[in-house]
Parts: C-alpha cells; structure tokens; sequence
C-alpha cells in the first residue's frame, strides 16, 4: 500500500523585508508521519509553520493539503480542513479554568461537524467533551486539575491543554511548535508515549523542536532547515550521518556525542 | 495655479500641525489626544499677554512657547507616566485631559470671533494672477524652516540623538544610558512647543476658537495615520497628499468635504494599508 | 525614584458567607441567599423606585431616561471593550444611527414607535456593524482612532450633503404616550439587557469573545473566524447603542446632529471607568453617579464636559479599578495588613 501524501509544499518562499526566511521550501508528508523539523534559531522553521497554517502568505510557492490547495488561506479556514498548530508562546486563557479553555475550539464549525476528539460526528455537552479531552490528554479525571484556573497549571500542563486545544477539533494533521521546549525530564517522558499514540491512532505530526534527543527516538522522518532552506531530509541516522548538517547546524561532531 | 498655491499653503498647514503628534508618538509611543488644545492653549496665552498685558508680540510668543512646553511636560510627568504602556487608557487618559481644556477655555470665555492674533506681514502680493497675502506665503517659508530646524536638531544634537534612538528602540536606549522617561518628557515639550509654533503660525489666518482644537487634532491624526505613525517623512508627505486633496474637493464639491477628506483618508488607510502609506511591514503586525 | 521598602502587605481573604455561596449548592440559610441576592435587589428595586421616588420632580424624570440611554451605551462599551476586545471609542455613532432611522421611520412612514424602536435597534445595528466591518482586522490603538472618526464624519457628511434635514436635523417626531411608559420602558430594558449580557459572557459564545480578545491567534488556529466573532459584538453593542437613539429620538421628538456629538462618546466611557470595566454592573453605577452631575452642570454650559473629563482622568491614572471592583472587593473579602 502506497502512503498516501496529505501535506505538500513545493516551492514555498518568504521574504521579510530584506531577510530571506524561506526559499523554496519543498517538502511531503504521508499520513500517518511524524516528521521532526529541527534547525538552528532563525532558520526559519516557525516562518515554515505560519505559512502553512495560514497565519503568513507565502510570497511564492504553493501548500496543499489533502489534494486542496491551500495557499494564502486563512488560518480558520485551515484549521476548518483538519490542519491545526500549537503555538511556541502559549496565551491560554488564564483566568478560566483549563477545561473552559476548550469551549472555544469546541464551539468551531469543525468541532460542531465532527463532535471533537472521540465525537461521533455529533457533539455533546461542550463542558463533557472538553473534560474528556483533558483526561484523554493526561489531566487525572477526578482530580481537580482539569478544573483548575489556567493560571496555576504548571508547564507540563500547559502544553498538553495547547494540544488538547487542537485535539478538540478532530484534526487530520497537528504542527507543533517546540511542545517539548521548557518541560522538565519526567514531564517530557509521559509526553512521549502520547504523541506516539496520536500517531496510532491516524494523526499525523509535524513536530518543530530543539530537544534532539526526543525528536530523533520519535520522528520516523527528519527535515533540517538553516537560513530558510531545506539543507536535507530523511530518516534520522541519514540526517545525523549527513555532514552538510554536521557543518550547517552543530558546527562540530562531538554534539552527536550528546544525542 | 490658484490650486498649486493654495494646496502647498494648506499641505504646509497640515505639516505643522502634525510634525508635534508624530514626534511624540515616534519618541515615546504615545498617542497624544491633548495635542489640539495644547495648539489652541498657546493661541491663548499669547493673545491674553498681547491684548490683555500689552506684552510685545514677539515676547508674548515666546513666553507662550515655553509655558506651553512646560504643560507638556508636566501632563506626561504628572499623569501620563502613570498609564505608560496601556495605549487605550493613554489615548483616553490624553484626550480627556484635552477635552478638558477646551472646554475648560469655553467655559472661561473663548468663544466668538473676538480672539484673534495679528498677522506678521499684511499686504498680498500677486503671484502669476493669483494674489496671496504675505502671511500665507510665511507660512510655507517657516514651515520648511521649521521643518529643517528640527532634522538638524534630531540628527545633529546630543539630546536629538537620544530622542532618536529611543524612538528606535527604547529598551536598547535604556542599556545606553537613556533614560527612556525623561527622554519622554521631553519629547511632550517639545511636542507642545511644536504645537505651539505651529498655531503661532497658523492662528493669525483666523479666530483662535475651541473647535480649532478638534480641527487640528483630527488632521494630525489624519496625516499620522496616512504616513505612517511616528514616520516623519511619511508624515510630510501625507501632509501634501492630504492637503492637496482637501483644495482639490474644496474647488469641485465645496469646503463642506474638507474635513471629509481627512476622515476618509484615516478610514481608507487603515483598511487597505494599516502601516500607512510609508510605513514599515514591522508596524503592520502590530496593527492587524 | 528611590525605592521604598514596605514591611507591610496587604493581605485580601474571601469572606467565608462568599466562599459558601460560591457554589449554589451550599446555600443553605437565608443569610446566604440575602448575601447574594441582595446587592442585585439593591439595584433592581433601586432603579424601578426612582420614578415613583421623584414623582415630585418632573425634571429629574427626565434625566433618569436619560441615565438608562447613556447606561445603554455604557454596557455596549464596556462590554466591547472588556469582553470582545474592540475599544470604541465613538459611541455617538451608535446614537446618532438609531435617532435618525427612528425619527425617519416614525415622520415619513408613519409608524408608530413601539414599531420604531425595534426596527431602528435592528437596522441601526446591521448599519453600523456594516460601517466598522473593514475595521475590525484593526488592533487596540487604530480601531479605537477610526471609531472615534465615525461620529464625525457621519455628522459631517449629513451636513455636507444637507440629507436628512441637513443642520435642522429630523423635526416632529412622536412623543411617547406617556413619561411612564418612557421611563419604565427604558429600566426594563436596561436591567434585561445587563442581566442578559451578564449571562451571555459565562456561556459559551461569551467564552469565544472572551478568548477572541485574549488570544485572538489561538482563536484562528481553532477554526474560528475572528472577524465574524467581532462582527457579532459589535452588533450586539451597535444596537444597544441604537436602541438607545431611537428612545432618544421620541423623548426629544428630534433626531438632529447633535446626537452625533462628544458626550456620547465620552459620557459611557467615563461612567465605565468610574463605575469599574468589566463588570457590565458598573457602568449603570457610573451613569447613575455622572449623568446627575452633569445635569446639575447644566446652567454652567460646557464646564460639565471639562468636568467629566477631569473625573475620567483622575480614575484612569489613580483608581484604575473603578467603584464597583471597590465594592465588590470589599463585599466579598477582609483585608488586613501583614507583617513580612
């Protein structure tokens, strides 16, 4: 069975004033992937994100996702079709608890459509769908986090309630920018085994990161990105055995000694 | 020609009454809403001290100027600063002490057509057939004086620099030594003393009268929003644009669409250009 | 500036009775429930009293369907302001679009006002969303700068074009049948829409403006277009604003261009700030406290304006919170200072 492509970018370019912080980006992800997007900072990978969700034009070069183009859509129209993201600086509504923090997406037509994550095309009380995400997502059920105010959530929390806020909308695809960064160890490794599940269970992940470690033990493909272009792309040892990475990206050999 | 004439005598208008609001919201991001009744205050003070205490012109005008400095100075010492950061409660904070000061001078009597200041030079001169007062033509002389003076003063002082650099960044000003509040302090005298030249100027054209306040305020706003705030030459052309756009309806649909002009040049602007005509990408993602 | 130690804080508690009432299944004394119903009774009873109280005073009537009106836009501002995320600062907009369809409906069709009203609530806020529409991608500053144009240049084109009466304004509009009904018409339908809104926030479309206004990029990402979200908040507050035009129109039998002029943009702000932003209670408050004061101004013509300018200021910069945050605070906390 041929993996069948559900995001394509060909050629996808930007320029901010006088930076280039994309050139001619082309890269394909199957269903069912979680490819790692890594790259030194400023190489444009959360330009990459914007652009394919919307939240950025492309100046040239084309996004399609399931066979549609999307080009120069809008972010909700996007995020309409099943592609969502989290954002590296997360604003959740703090005053609120976490729960009532997915009434938003759950109010989307998606959501509506779909019933949210588990829905079955029909959506419930918005408050019952909302806690079953959250429990889903690793908020104990019957503790009181899930209704605590967003505020006094540590980290680790956070980011899962930024990904539970796409999960509400059932997406086919999720991009997540830097879930990993600012979590401590044993925050990280229960993160592991659920963006492993999301994969089971038919999500494909986009994950921009800077913990390699995590990244490689996760990624079945890996896209490296310095000033804005593609330097390569495969599986993980591939990209850790290319030199033009090695050269590009760590400067020196002895990083992977770490990795 | 009379066209010609006339849109450079009212672009240089606008030019001035706007240079005061950009400079201020260039240096500090500010937006002063007080800037029409400091323009209207000083039309006042010089009045009060040349009609009232017999004052020579040229004195009454520069006590006027530095008094009018320092009220710019202490609204921001005194109230603004408090409310540093939060834009919506500056903009209403500044515009309700404005409205408060035009009222204030209504209710103390400037109302009517009996304020009003001498012109500089009386006499006209006629200009290829077209005859223009001479102080319509002082106008465009110290506008661009004016003009110049402050591009020297911001590009060749040390306290110019400072205000500059600010305006560029002001976190990197405060790790150079800048103290981004009194630099700001400054910058409202100096945007008071800029509103206050520009109604010396402009007031002996015509009544100094409270709705002159609003007039000028609007137009400001007008030509910052078209050229970009805290641009300056964005704001100097703007000013030509605007101006020469107001004459123009002015000749073909009557003076009733002046301000109209201005109105619909901040609304189109915004909507199909949020950073203004001369703008930069950076200040379009902070708007939109 | 130097910086001063304190050795002190100040500690805020919850009151036990408002930790018990929290939760509504924890009321179980008629303490509780007067602790919780009674500060709503205060201003529901209040405001229904107020015309039988100055029964005696004709002229004070008046102004009390002139505190709903502003109260009206007051509610529509703080709700825009601190629920959606739009600082409009040109609520004479909302005013003069309501009085001018009202009047125009009422003089050339002949219909009644109990028609009126409504269809001027309506048309009057489809009109204005359909004005502000191309502003609302705007952030904080510049909407807050165009909102404030509309008034003016709406005003300024009816004069221009010399439309609707031109300078004259809409002349010979209905009365209302009687002061009664004028004024126990307009505290209905202030207290339904306060109480509405009050709800409306806390229910799952609130949420969505709420979070609009917080984070309107997590909003997007959510497959939720912002900009019709927006657009229901202004037609919401629109025509609340309107609404109170139209009333406006019949109890001055006038729609005139005055209706477009400051003190209706600035009076519902300042009774905002001063009443407490946020809490939709509070701008009533501010409006019961400011429009008096400005009608005992009166005889002193536009000292009032540079009164109320000088009331808004002063909250702003020294009691940003606002009375009723005050109170509330102090209704449902102790406070006391702490050694540290």
């Amino acid at each position: 069975m041929s993996p069948e492509t559900i995001l394509k970018l060909s050629g996808v370019t930007k320029r901010f004033g006088g930076v280039q912080a994309l050139t001619e980006v082309d890269v394909e992800i199957h269903r069912g992937d979680i490819l790692g997007v890594i790259g030194p900072n400023g190489s444009g990978k959360t330009t990459l994100v914007n652009c394919i969700t919307g939240f950025v034009t492309p100046d040239a070069g084309q996004v399609s996702f399931q066979g549609r183009d999307i080009t120069g859509w809008q972010p909700h129209k996007i995020a309409d079709l099943g592609l969502t993201r989290t954002f590296q600086v997360m604003r959740p509504y703090y005053s609120l608890p976490a729960y009532k923090n997915l009434i938003v997406p759950l109010f989307s037509r998606r959501a509506r459509r779909t019933g949210g994550w588990r829905g079955g095309g029909r959506m419930g009380d918005r408050n019952t769908v909302a806690v079953d995400i959250l429990e889903e997502i690793g908020f104990e059920r019957d503790s009181y986090v899930p209704y605590k105010a967003a505020s006094s959530l540590p980290t680790g929390y956070l980011k899962r309630l930024e990904l539970a806020r796409c999960l509400a909308l059932r997406p086919d695809l999720i991009i997540c920018d830097e879930v990993f960064s600012g979590l401590s160890m044993s925050e990280m490794a229960s993160m592991l085994p659920l963006m492993e599940k999301l994969r089971q269970e038919g999500v494909t992940l986009i994950m921009v990161e800077h913990r390699l470690r995590e990244l490689f033990s996760l990624a079945n493909r890996v896209m490296v990105l310095n000033f804005g272009a593609k330097v390569c792309e495969g599986g993980s040892e591939e990209v850790m055995a290319n030199e033009e990475v090695k050269r590009a990206y760590f400067g020196s050999e002895e990083v992977f000694e770490y990795v | 020609m009379e066209i010609l004439i006339y849109g450079i005598v009212n672009s240089v208008s606008l030019a001035l009454m706007a240079l005061g609001f950009t400079l201020v919201y260039g240096v500090s991001r500010l937006p002063n809403f007080a800037h029409g009744s400091l323009y209207v205050t000083t039309g006042f003070i010089t009045w009060l001290l040349l009609q009232r205490l017999g004052v020579p012109y040229l004195v009454a005008m520069l006590i006027s100027l530095v008094l009018i400095g320092v009220v710019g100075a202490a609204m921001y010492h005194f109230i603004l600063v408090r409310i540093r950061g939060m834009s919506i409660s500056e903009i209403i904070a500044s515009y309700a002490i404005g409205l408060a000061i035009l009222e204030g001078l209504r209710w103390g009597g400037l109302k009517g057509t009996t304020h009003t200041l001498p012109v500089f030079a009386n006499g006209s001169v006629d200009i290829l057939g077209v005859v223009v007062d001479y102080h319509r033509l002082l106008v465009i002389l110290l506008g661009a004086i004016l003009v110049g003076l402050l591009w020297v003063f911001v590009n060749r002082t040390r306290l110019g620099l400072a205000l500059k650099g600010m305006a560029q960044d002001e976190r990197a000003a405060l790790t150079l030594g800048i103290d981004s509040d009194r630099m700001a302090v400054m910058s409202m005298a100096l945007g008071g003393v800029m509103a206050g030249l520009a109604a010396l100027v402009l007031l002996p054209l015509g009544n100094i009268v409270v709705e002159a306040g609003y007039h000028v305020l609007i137009m400001a706003v007008a030509v910052c929003i078209v050229g970009g705030l805290g641009s300056w030459t964005g704001a100097i052309l703007a000013a030509f644009l605007i101006g020469f756009a107001q004459i123009f309806t002015v000749a073909w649909l009557g003076p009733h669409f002046q301000v109209v002009v201005a109105l619909l040049a901040i609304i189109l602007t915004l909507i199909s250009r949020p950073s203004g005509l001369f703008g930069r990408q950076k200040e379009l993602e902070e708007r939109v | 500036m130097e910086a001063v130690l304190e050795s002190r804080r100040k500690e805020r508690l919850d009151r036990g009775i408002k930790v018990r009432t929290d939760g509504i299944y924890a009321v179980s004394s008629w303490r509780e429930i007067a602790y919780l119903v009674l500060p709503r009774l205060l201003l529901i009873g209040g405001l229904l009293m107020m015309p039988l109280l100055l029964s005696q005073a004709p002229y004070w009537q008046r102004v009390i369907s002139i505190v709903c009106i502003y109260s009206l836009l007051a509610i529509s501002f703080d709700f825009l302001a601190h629920f959606v995320g739009l600082v409009s600062l040109g609520g004479a907009l909302y005013i003069g679009v309501g009085a001018y369809i009202a009047a125009l409906l009422n003089t050339h069709f002949g219909l009644p006002s109990w028609i009126t009203v409504p269809l001027a609530t309506i048309l009057g806020g489809g009109l204005c969303t359909l004005l502000l529409w191309p502003c609302l991608p705007l952030r904080g500053v510049y909407f807050a700068i165009v909102s404030l144009m509309f008034p003016l240049l709406v005003a300024r084109i009816i004069e221009a074009l010399d439309i609707f009466g031109g300078t004259d304004g809409v002349l010979g509009v209905d009365g209302f049948s009687s002061k009664w009904v004028e004024m126990y018409v307009l505290i209905a339908v202030v207290l339904l829409i306060l109480f509405g809104l009050r709800r409306l926030v806390n229910e799952d479309l609130g949420l969505v403006f709420r979070g609009v206004k917080d984070n309107d990029q997590a909003v997007k990402a959510s497959g939720i277009d912002v900009i019709t979200i927006k657009a229901l908040g202004v037609f919401i507050a629109s025509a609340m604003g309107c609404l109170g035009g139209a009333m406006l129109s019949h109890l001055y039998m006038w729609a005139g261009l005055s209706q477009f002029a400051l003190d209706f943009s600035i009076i519902p702000i300042a009774a905002t700030v001063v009443g407490g932003g946020g809490t939709l209670a509070g701008p009533v408050i501010g409006c019961l406290i400011l429009v008096p004061i400005s009608e005992l101004l009166r005889d002193f013509g536009t000292l009032r304006i540079a009164v109320y300018a000088l009331i808004l200021c002063g909250f702003i910069v020294f009691k940003s919170e606002g009375l009723m945050v005050y109170g509330s605070r102090k209704y449902q906390q102790f406070e006391r200072w702490v050694q540290i």
